[in-house]
């Protein structure tokens, strides 16, 4: 996922999560049993789980753009120098 | 949210926190209802009252207990536990409570009950203070919830006389 896609990630979850709540919980109240409002509600939590766990095409719409490998070739990493590093002892702690 | 269990861990954790708040609001909502419960007790008959060898007073009864409790069950009632107890007062103690009668109401539709019986467990003194004893019955219930904390209330019905005599 990208950085776009893991905020609509948490927001989704945040508000399907809230909605079924709130759903659940009237539902069980006007229907007067306890039961319905748990099974709806888990019912909501794997649909959430559903929309938001997995790695989506569409959380993907701004991917990160990463360096071009002709760029990198351009500027070689540093080495560290072969003469007096290597015979350095380790620090005593 | 960069991972599946990174998302996970946040929804599940949303999820049951959401959930202790829903119960919460269940439990709440018992505060609205408010009950009218009824009940009568008639002692049909004095089995037999008599002096234990160790000296305490005990006396057996049939009664008939009729109640309406259904006014109590809400939608986030599990189930009333109900029990009759006799109450009197004598020289030693200012209140004696003796349970003779218990049941459990699993719904709304057993709530409403007339039984005949003798007393389910015995009812004995603490000395020999019983003949001729004025005592009230007292219906007792506690409500017990789905979610939330358990009630209780009762409905005191006075006017019982125990015989004079042994028999």
């Amino acid at each position: 996922m990208d950085w776009q896609g893991q905020k609509l990630a948490e927001q989704l979850m945040q508000i399907l999560l809230l909605a079924f709540a709130v759903v659940a919980f009237a539902t069980g109240y006007f229907m007067a049993s306890f039961q319905m409002m748990i099974i709806t509600y888990f019912g909501g939590v794997a649909l959430t789980t559903l929309v938001t766990g997995p790695n989506w095409p569409f959380y993907n719409r701004h991917p990160l753009k990463w360096l071009d490998p002709s760029e990198v070739e351009k500027h070689p990493k540093p080495q560290p120098s072969a003469s007096s590093t290597s015979k350095k002892k380790p620090v005593k702690k | 949210m960069h991972s599946f269990g990174y998302r996970a861990n946040a929804l599940l954790t949303l999820a049951i926190t959401l959930l202790a708040l829903m119960c919460a609001m269940a439990s709440f909502s018992d505060n609205i209802n408010s009950p009218s419960p009824s009940a009568h007790v008639q002692v049909l008959n004095i089995n037999w009252f008599q002096k234990q060898p160790n000296g305490n007073d005990e006396v057996s009864m049939t009664m008939n207990i009729s109640a309406d409790l259904q006014s109590l069950f809400t939608w986030n009632t599990k189930q009333v536990f109900v029990f009759l107890a006799a109450e009197y007062e004598t020289p030693k103690n200012s209140l004696n409570q003796i349970s003779l009668w218990d049941g459990i109401i699993p719904s709304k539709e057993h709530a409403k009950f007339w039984i005949h019986t003798s007393n389910k467990y015995r009812f004995i003194d603490q000395g020999r203070n019983l003949r001729g004893k004025e005592f009230n019955l007292t219906m007792h219930w506690h409500v017990m919830p789905k979610t939330g904390k358990m009630s209780e209330d009762k409905i005191v019905m006075p006017g019982y006389r125990l015989p004079e005599e042994y028999r």
